[in-house]
């Protein structure tokens, strides 16, 4: 019988709850310590495949910084995120991004897209 | 509007345009105050601009947002209304001339302006602590930065600051950024804290430093820094006892290029203070009314500026809370006081703002709490209000409105807050 008890704190919200997961045969037996139903479901997931939201920056051409940030739309396999984020530091795209803009339709095949979340004007030249 | 200062004379200037400034602008503008925005950066926004993690506006937008997406809302808001807004300019003398005029002297760009206001609110926001008042003393070579300054180098300007990177702190920004720099490329070789717990969110503890597997050594202090070739090379760290004081023979050499002091915020006051402000010894901020009006009649503070926030949600609400208060003083001639109260801390508060009531508006108290409890009460005592708390940490900021219908029953000219235990 494998029985294992995981300890996680929850980062659904800044209350950061500290939630106590048993698990038998590698079916959850009880869930404890959370404080709302997001909590629960946030316990459920991270015991078994934890996901992150990958925030990052990629570098843009021509525009008034010289990066432009970044965000998953969803999240991703936690154990994926050093090598998501390598793969954007090969990216970069042309000013200007508006927030919301599409960066990357599919990344590394996960079935996420990266998108834009600061607006990058084009460089205003000197006069 | 395009950028520009357009007027000799405003209701009211908002100095700092990050988001309690923004903020306070558009809701100044929304009550019909003729406003100008200062601000020193290039571009308005301030600091959220390079917080491209989430965890922004859950309060107020009931959204997880990043840093841009959440103050862009408030920039898209303002480029479409008729305030003023000036970048790049810096107001560098501030004068009291009477309750309705103030002088302002303020650099851009283009030239040196004199401008008079009617009111101001401060939104100037905060700086960060820096090494030598963490008592890291000695030689300056490259690769000593704040957690703030390394921010704006990576997530701004693309540059890192190094590759094998030591954190001093573990205030969230210091734990955000221990995670940028992993998802970098670069080691993050520990978070030495000096406290025996961390001192930033837990959530943030375990997505930031857990999921990395970064160690965080709690109770511990940087002693010294070594060199090599101009650059750092090494840090010397130690196991503190209770008092903070290194125990002996617990000394270690940490290898490291780059060291980053993420050591927490104090308002900005300078300003404040030459204008005549009073500032409060606990929150570091200037001292004011529940208009979050300093003691200089007309004047006003909101976001960092006023008090260390943990959510940029306050510090928008104490931006709304100053413009609302700004269009009343313009209107009615100044903030009348029914009766001065003075607010006290009573046991286990550590800062509250604010510190003094007109008892004429609802009262928004922001505080945090010396020590870390469970099951308390938070009493208003002359009030005889008492509100059930699950646990108090110094490191999540209590925050209470009362109303002016409750505040009137006061009879004390104190109103002293405090946390007990139940039961």
């Amino acid at each position: 019988m494998a029985r294992q008890v995981k300890k996680i704190i929850c980062i659904v919200c800044p209350r950061g709850c500290e939630i106590t997961v048993e698990i038998e045969d590698g079916e959850i037996k009880s869930i404890k310590g959370y404080t709302c139903p997001l909590g629960k479901k946030y316990a459920e997931k991270e015991v078994v495949n934890p996901e992150r939201i990958l925030m990052s920056v990629v570098k843009c051409i021509n525009g008034d910084l010289p990066v432009v940030s970044v965000k998953t739309s969803k999240p991703i396999p936690l154990s994926m995120m050093k090598k998501a984020s390598k793969a954007l530091s090969d990216v970069s795209v042309e000013a200007p991004v508006k927030i919301g803009d599409k960066i990357i339709d599919n990344l590394l095949d996960l079935g996420v897209e990266v998108v834009a979340t600061r607006p990058c004007n084009e460089e205003r030249r000197a006069e | 509007m395009p950028e520009g200062i357009t007027s000799r004379s405003y209701d009211v200037v908002v100095i700092g345009g990050g988001p309690a400034g923004l903020a306070a602008a558009i809701k100044a503008w929304e009550k019909g105050l003729r406003t100008l925005v200062v601000e020193t950066r290039d571009r308005l926004g301030g600091i959220p601009l390079q917080c491209i993690h989430l965890g922004f506006g859950i309060h107020y937008f009931k959204e997880d947002l990043t840093g841009p997406e959440f103050v862009y809302r408030f920039i898209d808001k303002l480029i479409g209304t008729y305030i003023d807004y000036t970048v790049k300019s810096y107001v560098n003398k501030a004068l009291y001339i009477s309750p309705f005029e103030k002088k302002l002297e303020i650099i851009t760009p283009r030239n040196t302006e004199v401008i008079e206001t009617k009111t101001i609110i401060y939104t100037a926001g905060a700086r960060e602590r820096t090494r030598y008042e963490i008592g890291i003393t000695g030689p300056n070579p490259a690769g000593i930065m704040t957690a703030g300054e390394a921010q704006t180098l990576m997530d701004m300007y693309g540059v890192m600051p190094g590759k094998k990177i030591l954190i001093v702190g573990s205030g969230d920004v210091g734990l955000i950024m221990a995670r940028r720099f992993v998802l970098e490329g670069a080691e993050v070789v520990g978070v030495v804290e000096i406290l025996p717990y961390p001192s930033g969110l837990m959530r943030n503890v375990q997505q930031c430093l857990i999921d990395y597997g970064i160690p965080l050594l709690l109770s511990h202090m940087v002693t010294a820094v070594k060199q090599r070739d101009g650059r750092v090379s090494s840090a010397i760290v130690v196991e503190v006892d209770e008092n903070f004081k290194p125990k002996p023979g617990t000394e270690q050499e940490i290898e490291c290029d780059t060291i980053v002091i993420a050591t927490g915020l104090r308002p900005r006051t300078k300003l404040l203070e030459e204008l005549g402000a009073r500032i409060d010894p606990r929150t570091k901020g200037p001292v004011v009314n529940e208009y979050y009006e300093t003691t200089v009649p007309g004047v006003f503070a909101a976001g960092n500026a006023l008090i260390i926030n943990d959510y940029v949600d306050y510090a928008v609400e104490q931006g709304e809370i100053a413009a609302e208060a700004a269009a009343k003083y313009v209107s009615e001639k100044g903030i009348k006081i029914k009766k001065p109260v003075q607010v006290e801390l009573g046991r286990n508060m550590r800062l509250i703002v604010p510190q003094i009531l007109t008892l004429t508006n609802d009262a928004l108290f922001y505080g945090r709490v010396a020590k870390p409890e469970e099951n308390v009460w938070l009493i208003f005592r002359e009030l005889g209000i008492q509100i059930p708390q699950l646990k108090v940490l110094p490191s999540i900021m209590i925050r209470q409105k009362i109303r002016l219908d409750k505040l009137e029953e006061l009879i004390d000219s104190k109103l002293t807050i405090e946390v007990i235990p139940r039961g």
